[in-house]
């Protein structure tokens, strides 16, 4: 795996991009617990050229470059500035969560960017019936209920370190609370910070994951996405909470390729 | 030595199951089943009545706090409560501590500025202005503030606050989150340069750089007493120390809750339900909502998670007995109490501006004022002379009531 660290916004806001695979490039957008390579890239890279970057602030050595950015403006604009220094011009954008809105937002300020969009369990709206949990206020234990269709499963063992290893799950809390912290600047109190105003300026046909049991954001938030963009699939995917590319990587991975032509 | 009221003004008369059936005291308590407005009207008049009492009864300054959506303590405003205490202690020598109003709450954050200027006018120059950073469940989780940009936007609205106090000229603001064109303070305090500032904390070892740095009073409001507070008291004097300030008590504040009675059994008849309430009702809020991701810059949150301050006890599991051993609560007769406060608190901290919690949890009207009343004749009178053999001046009160009080005015019978 490659790995690259890019400071844009003039040099303030260092950004680490992992990467991977070969063919047309695909940028992928983690959510609000922070990049791990994990075995989903490991297959998008088989068909693509994967750059995977780290959301402002979770860059190991960098945690505090996050405070020059003040928004979602920003935000899209730092990602822009990225993609230039790493020479991607148009790519598929798979985002997750934050992740997803980030990809989506950026798609609506350069249209011309993404191919095609493919979109797991993504945020950016808000229904007052459907209320979105507010993960950044719970217990970890909590939050692996909440986060998980299985929270003993591997993928939660993943993210919040196995048990018995002290270390681990103190690096992993402090990784797993900054990645909240850097991505809720974004979006706190409520994710709806005006991809409403912005979305109808995505061109690029789209994709819509959505774990059966995200407990999180409820996937009825998938109608707020297809009533808005002009050509899009849904799909729902099964034995998955709000992250099914880490708890059914395959099964996710072999949806966004057949969406993707990889 | 300059000892004031507190009252935090919380609901008296929670349900006896409310730990167990409501998820906290904070943010989400149903106002429809736990409250009823006229009640709640009483409850305000108790409070300042209190408060009042406590003025006539000899105490030096009288506190009021800003809290949001909860029933451990409800003054959204506290300078509406500020002003009625101000305007009816008028021509006595007490101070009105506000601890205050919350800046990163308040937009613009002049408008704290303006209030204070306002209480100062109102009172004769009798206003300490405690500029607090706010709780995260008041700021974040009430009032929606981004929890990353909570510190930020308290250290920009502190210095406007300050600056506008004292500009001689009309100044424009073009800060990161707050832009006014014309900054011109009407009205202006009394005091010059600007009244005495308080800034509250829990603890935080940045919170101690700020307070030192800006040369204000740097008060811990802690509900566990002086024994667990040592530790981080020492923490702020060595910051004193590091940064060249001389060791003036004044320059720190603590909060202690006080219940005093004829005698040490007597005390725990009339106030052990009433403390157990305020420590198993009033902070029933869930741990992680004291620190929303991001409300930590990331090398405390590195700190705090690889040495986590976590209280040896649950305060859930502690009884009256345990809370008066531990010095969480200081109880018991004038005696006791008198002596605790100034050994464990005064000296044991190196305090110069205490505040007593006069009122706790379900305390009803008449028993606070019964504890007002023994603290201002029995435990308050000796403990003033404390810091007198070291001469130190309080530069964090206001310059006219800094001579210690006169002999107390008696109070008059049912005095509230």
């Amino acid at each position: 795996m490659n790995e690259r660290t890019v400071a844009v916004w003039q040099g303030k806001v260092r950004m680490r991009v992992l990467s991977e695979g070969s063919g047309p490039a695909l940028v992928f957008f983690h959510g609000p617990w922070g990049l791990t390579w994990d075995p989903f890239l490991d297959d998008l890279a088989r068909s693509f050229t994967v750059y995977a970057p780290e959301h402002p602030g979770t860059t190991p050595d960098a945690p505090e470059d996050v405070a020059h950015l003040d928004g979602v403006w920003d935000l899209v604009l730092c990602y822009d500035e990225l993609l230039e220094a790493l020479g991607v011009g148009r790519a598929a954008f798979v985002g997750h969560s934050f992740g997803g809105m980030v990809a989506c937002e950026l798609a609506a300020a350069y249209p011309a960017r993404a191919e095609r969009l493919a979109l797991i369990d993504p945020i950016g709206f808000w229904r007052d019936s459907d209320r979105i949990v507010n993960w950044m206020l719970m217990d970890p234990s909590q939050l692996r209920r909440q986060l998980f269709r299985d929270p003993d499963g591997d993928a939660a063992r993943t993210l919040f370190g196995a048990p018995g290893d002290a270390e681990a799950t103190v690096a992993a809390r402090v990784r797993l609370t900054w990645a909240m912290g850097t991505t809720g600047k974004f979006i706190w109190p409520l994710p709806d910070k005006g991809l409403k105003k912005r979305i109808h300026r995505v061109k690029a046909p789209t994709l819509v994951l959505w774990g059966k049991d995200d407990r999180l954001v409820p996937p009825v938030y998938a109608d707020e996405f297809t009533r808005r963009l002009p050509d899009t699939r849904v799909q729902m995917v099964d034995g998955a909470g709000h992250a099914p590319h880490l708890e059914q990587p395959e099964v996710v991975a072999r949806m966004v390729r057949d969406f993707l032509g990889g | 030595m300059k000892i004031s009221a507190f009252h935090l003004m919380p609901h008296r008369e929670l349900p006896d199951d409310f730990d167990k059936r409501y998820e906290s005291v904070w943010v989400t308590p149903p106002w429809w089943e736990l409250a009823d407005a006229r009640r709640v009207g009483q409850y305000y008049n108790w409070t300042l009545d209190e408060l009042l009492y406590a003025a006539r009864a000899g105490f030096d300054g009288v506190c009021t706090n800003e809290h949001h959506q909860n029933a451990y303590g409800f003054m959204p405003s506290p300078n509406l409560m500020g002003s009625v205490l101000a305007k009816l202690t008028n021509g006595t020598n007490v101070a009105i501590v506000q601890m205050g109003a919350t800046l990163p709450t308040s937009n613009p954050p002049i408008r704290v500025a303006e209030e204070y200027a306002m209480l100062d006018c109102i009172s004769g120059g009798r206003l300490v202005a405690g500029l607090p950073l706010g709780s995260p469940m008041d700021v974040n989780l009430c009032y929606g503030i981004t929890p990353m940009e909570h510190r930020e936007r308290y250290r920009e609205a502190f210095a406007l606050t300050l600056r506008a106090w004292q500009a001689r000229e009309i100044f424009p603001w073009n800060g990161r989150y707050y832009q006014l064109a014309n900054v011109n303070l009407w009205p202006r305090p009394i005091q010059q340069p600007h009244p005495p500032v308080w800034v509250p904390g829990s603890g935080s070892v940045s919170t101690f750089d700020f307070a030192v740095e800006n040369d204000v009073c740097y008060c811990f409001l802690s509900y566990s007493g002086a024994r667990s507070a040592t530790t981080m008291m020492q923490g702020y004097w060595d910051v004193v120390a590091n940064k060249g300030r001389d060791p003036n008590p004044y320059r720190a504040g603590f909060l202690q809750l006080v219940a005093v009675a004829e005698s040490d059994a007597r005390a725990e008849e009339k106030y052990a339900r009433h403390v157990e309430y305020f420590y198993h009702k009033c902070l029933h809020v869930p741990g992680v909502w004291f620190s929303p991701p991001g409300n930590q810059d990331y090398r405390s949150l590195v700190a705090t998670s690889k040495n986590p301050v976590r209280r040896a006890e649950n305060p859930k599991d502690l009884r009256y007995r345990d809370f008066v051993e531990k010095g969480y609560v200081i109880a018991g007769s004038p005696a006791t109490v008198r002596d605790r406060l100034r050994e464990e608190v005064i000296k044991g901290l190196r305090v110069g501006n205490l505040m007593l919690l006069v009122h706790i949890g379900s305390m009803p009207h008449e028993l606070t004022l019964e504890n007002i009343d023994l603290l201002g004749r029995e435990v308050l009178p000796p403990l003033r002379d404390a810091w007198d053999d070291e001469g130190w001046v309080n530069h964090w009160w206001p310059e006219r009531l800094r001579s210690p009080r006169p002999a107390m005015a008696a109070v008059a019978a049912g005095g509230a």
